[in-house]
């Protein structure tokens, strides 16, 4: 990581898989997680591969992560806000209804 | 936001930005929306408060949109920022999602500047993290001053030298740049020479990057045939073959390009004609002098409707919101013919140097169709090269059947980033063009939208039945 | 003269797929003839449900027909598999139809009622909120419950139509896409199709192009009365599986994608959307899983169903040319293995049998004459 020279921003201070991190005010929520060398953001629904940002602008859907329990969130185009809590997305989208491991029956 | 506009505006990139500043400037009744919450698009990304202390690493040509943007903020139009806009339907009933909630608007006029997107590189491994585009690596730059040490570039195209020539402004170490533009393009380009020679200062900036980065010590590599990217969880290194023997260079980040690509998904779903371009080997929109596409009210500007560059993107703005205004009644004709007519020629000189452009930077067939059958093409659904082959085998005519068959398309990410890869493995599978195969069908939500404001949604008075 | 076959099918959708797959089975070489990528193409806008509740309650021979489909769709789906690999995804957890409100419960058990008394092997049972709940994770609570029948299931549309293809390609028969008839004509005992790729023949032609299928009819001296009817779905992001039961207008896919559809509009020819509609699907169903109201849309479409003036389907054999047939419905998939199993014995000895008499054109005759 290299760092320029910028002018001073304030800071906030974000979770990532119950770690804490500080993020630059404004900036998006991949770009905070990249600023910590954090390249996957998420496994796949269809077989498990790791993924992370690739477009960094909204069009490729591939830096989905659960914020603050949402789950499919683009971390591109989600700005930091102090307090904020994002996980890394395994599989599908999770919104606290689902089948536990006995009950899938498909 | 109000329920009607007379003109409406999807993009704030220098070209919606232009037409929003002339559109309400004539007195119309302007409202202009972004998903992002800064306007500058992409080209212009972050011009708004520029962080980065010197000047120099981004270069002139960035700053240029300032000026744009001021003059943007100065003007009266309603600018509704952090919006995804979801339809644009042919009667012009624009769905517009912020902040949970889902609202519907209409307008007399809409004008789609949805600017432009990476061409895909489908290589071996292009999936993996630690993988971006230098379209990522620039905005990275522009928004937050972020920049990864030892990283390769790889592919080809002018934005692909120039974020590699900012890295270099900014002493960022790069480890490696990975040339594949066909040593025959040269060639091939020559006879658009003369045009491109309008534009000499802008060849001639980009050879002074190309110099720059090669004299620097940089590993610079050109004529490279083939390329694929490994690693088990994570990007570890890039392997490219050059004169048939194979390379590897060990890295943790690496960016692509092999240029850019009209963002047409809005457009196509609002029933916009679009034509595959053989030259530029993407689709662009069949619009006539004024932007107008076949739709009554639907104008698109931009390098959303074809690459152009951001000056050209302005002008195309400029353009659009005159013809948008003189269609309203807001302005006369004499008035708009007096504003238009140098500005179309202004166009025109600007757009001389594409044709150069798209020949000399013109990406090989091996990175747009990839041969590795395990390479995936379609990144949301993991479907790969192999399957697809497969499929057309089995009797796939176009990429609607195909979708159908593999689920290619059916992602978030509704075929932006394999539509183009999967079209060309079509065509080529038939021994037919592009243009012979039917498109993608696309439909509204163009960007996804959720239930609760489908659900919340207020249905104008016109069309509840 | 290009070479004869047994038996030409029109239509290469899931009933003329599923007809080509029996015929082909049945020993007869048969030929499928196809429009292409872009036609209005019903197939890709079926729900996927392989459905009984809610058929036929006013028409005893149609509850009848769709019963002996839905006992014998396992059937299909292992001869599927076993031919291809392929798994169309077919399962039979039950179904289940959410009743909002006391009124759409009190009618649901009324119909219920009326369908059992013909039909009773319908078992079905009236399920109140807690009992539903129990059945569908993330049920509102606010619900009055619904209808649950166990003979109810599901299957993915899409890999069905990919495996009659593919099965029916192993069994030797052959298919023409991009081939769209413009002409028929019928030659004493065999039947010529023309197409702009070349004319084929067969001794037999069995009409199963949806909306197309009127046209064609007329030219072999039939009439085949069908209309279009837009049914809108919206589809979801990937979501962990949470509905293993489908329902009449939700269902989770294996994917995890959960699908919200049953729609009904006349538009015409026009596949475009329509949002007072999408509000309306979207409302319901936010009322029946609220947690869903967190998830995206992250896709929509609407197909044209195939409908009859009564929205049975029709089997029809022309009287005027003997071995001309026609086969159309809105329920595809559910008639899928009556349409593979048993129309092409029906096709091969020439003759549809008096259980099927009530499914033929002159019930509008009759219909008519009584008006």
């Amino acid at each position: 990581m290299h760092e320029i020279e910028m002018k001073p921003s304030p800071k906030v201070s974000i979770e990532f898989d119950g770690q804490t991190l500080q993020a630059n005010e404004g900036e998006t929520v991949a770009a905070a997680l990249l600023r910590q060398t954090h390249l996957a953001f998420r496994t796949t629904p269809v077989t498990g591969k790791s993924r992370g940002p690739f477009c960094m602008m909204g069009v490729c859907f591939d830096c989905l992560v659960e914020i603050d329990g949402a789950p499919n969130k683009q971390a591109c185009m989600t700005y930091v806000e102090d307090g904020m809590r994002v996980k890394r997305q395994l599989g599908a989208g999770d919104t606290g209804v689902f089948l536990s491991d006995e009950e899938d029956t498909q | 936001m109000k329920d009607h506009y007379d003109i409406a505006i999807i993009g704030t990139g220098p070209a919606g930005m232009a037409a929003a500043t002339v559109a309400s400037a004539h007195g119309a009744d302007v409202l202009i929306v972004d998903e992002q919450p800064e306007v500058g698009g992409q080209i212009y990304r972050g011009i708004t408060h520029q962080s980065i202390k010197d000047k120099t690493i981004l270069g002139d040509d960035y700053y240029k949109g300032q000026s744009l943007a001021d003059a943007f903020a100065a003007s009266n139009a309603d600018h509704v920022s952090g919006a995804t806009v979801w339809q644009v339907s042919p009667e012009r009933e624009i769905g517009i999602s912020k902040d949970g909630a889902a609202h519907l608007l209409t307008a007399d006029q809409v004008i789609i500047a949805t600017g432009a997107q990476e061409r895909p590189f489908p290589i071996p491994g292009w999936t993996l993290p630690g993988v971006m585009t230098a379209g990522s690596a620039q905005i990275l730059l522009k928004s937050s001053g972020i920049t990864f040490s030892n990283a390769v570039f790889a592919g080809t195209g002018p934005l692909l030298y120039l974020i590699a020539y900012q890295y270099l402004k900014a002493g960022v170490p790069i480890r490696a740049i990975l040339d594949t533009t066909p040593k025959s393009n040269r060639l091939k380009a020559l006879p658009h020479l003369p045009g491109a020679l309008y534009h000499l200062s802008s060849i001639m900036k980009g050879r002074k990057w190309i110099k720059a980065l090669k004299s620097s010590g940089t590993l610079f590599i050109e004529g490279i045939d083939n390329l694929k990217i490994t690693g088990k969880d994570s990007t570890e290194a890039i392997e490219y073959l050059l004169q048939n023997k194979w390379h590897r260079i060990e890295a943790s980040n690496v960016f692509l390009h092999q240029g850019v690509v009209p963002n047409v998904n809005l457009a196509m779903a609002s029933g916009c004609i679009h034509h595959w371009n053989e030259q530029k080997l993407c689709w662009h929109a069949s619009t006539d002098e004024w932007g107008s596409s076949n739709v009554p009210g639907i104008s698109i500007a931009g390098d959303g409707g074809g690459i152009g560059g951001a000056i050209a993107a302005e002008y195309q703005g400029r353009i659009t919101a005159y013809q948008a205004l003189y269609t309203t009644n807001k302005v006369k004709k004499q008035e708009r013919d007096i504003n238009v007519l140098p500005t179309q020629h202004a166009l025109t000189h600007e757009m001389r140097i594409r044709p150069f452009l798209d020949v000399m930077f013109r990406p090989a067939t091996q990175f747009r169709i990839p041969t590795d059958d395990a390479t995936i093409v379609c990144r949301c659904e993991e479907v790969t090269a192999g399957k697809i082959r497969e499929s057309i085998s089995l009797g796939c005519a176009g990429p609607n059947q195909l979708k159908g068959f593999t689920r290619c398309g059916m992602g978030p990410c509704q075929g932006r980033f394999c539509s183009l890869s999967v079209s060309e493995l079509i065509a080529k599978a038939q021994n037919v063009s592009v243009n012979e195969l039917e498109q993608l069908r696309l439909r509204p939500p163009v960007k996804p939208l959720m239930l609760a404001e489908l659900a919340n949604l207020t249905i104008l008075a016109s069309e509840d039945t | 003269m290009s070479p004869a076959y047994d038996a030409i099918v029109v239509g290469g959708g899931l009933v003329g797929s599923a007809l080509a797959f029996g015929l082909q089975r049945e020993g007869l070489s048969t030929l499928i003839l196809d429009e292409g990528d872009l036609a209005f193409r019903a197939t890709r806008g079926n729900f996927g449900l392989v459905w009984v509740q809610s058929k036929g309650i006013d028409y005893s021979p149609y509850a009848h027909w769709t019963w002996e489909s839905a006992e014998t769709w396992a059937s299909l789906s292992n001869l599927i598999s076993e031919i291809t690999g392929i798994d169309v995804g077919y399962r039979r957890p039950g179904g289940a139809e959410i009743c909002i409100d006391d009124k759409e419960f009190a009618a649901k058990r009324q119909k219920m009622e009326k369908l059992q008394s013909h039909s009773p092997h319908v078992k079905f049972e009236m399920l109140d909120q807690k009992s539903m709940a129990e059945l569908l994770p993330g049920l509102s609570p606010d619900v009055a419950g619904g209808c649950y029948f166990s003979g109810d299931g599901h299957a993915n549309p899409l890999n069905l139509l990919r495996g009659l293809h593919q099965s029916f390609k192993s069994m030797g028969g052959v298919i023409n896409s991009d081939a769209p008839v413009n002409d028929i004509v019928s030659q004493g005992s065999s039947f010529t199709a023309k197409t702009k790729k070349g004319q084929f023949h067969g001794a037999r032609i069995i009409l199963a192009a949806g909306l197309g299928t009127q046209n064609l009819a007329n030219k072999v001296g039939m009439d085949i009365p069908v209309h279009p009817d837009r049914g809108q779905i919206l589809v979801t992001e990937r979501l962990k599986p949470f509905l293993t039961i489908p329902l009449s207008k939700i269902r989770q896919t294996i994917e995890g994608s959960v699908q919200i559809g049953d729609s009904h509009e006349d538009a015409g020819l026009d596949v475009g959307m329509s949002t007072p509609i999408l509000n309306k699907m979207a409302i319901r169903a936010v009322q029946m899983f609220p947690h869903l109201g967190n998830t995206r849309i992250v896709r929509a479409w609407s197909a044209l169903r195939i409908m009859t003036p009564d929205g049975y389907p029709i089997y029809e054999q022309s009287e005027q040319h003997p071995g001309a047939f026609a086969a159309v419905c809105h329920s595809g998939v559910t008639l899928a293995a009556a349409h593979a199993l048993q129309v092409p014995k029906y096709i091969k000895e020439g003759t549809l049998p008096t259980s099927l008499a009530p499914l033929r054109t002159n019930r509008f005759k009759k219909e008519m004459a009584h008006a």
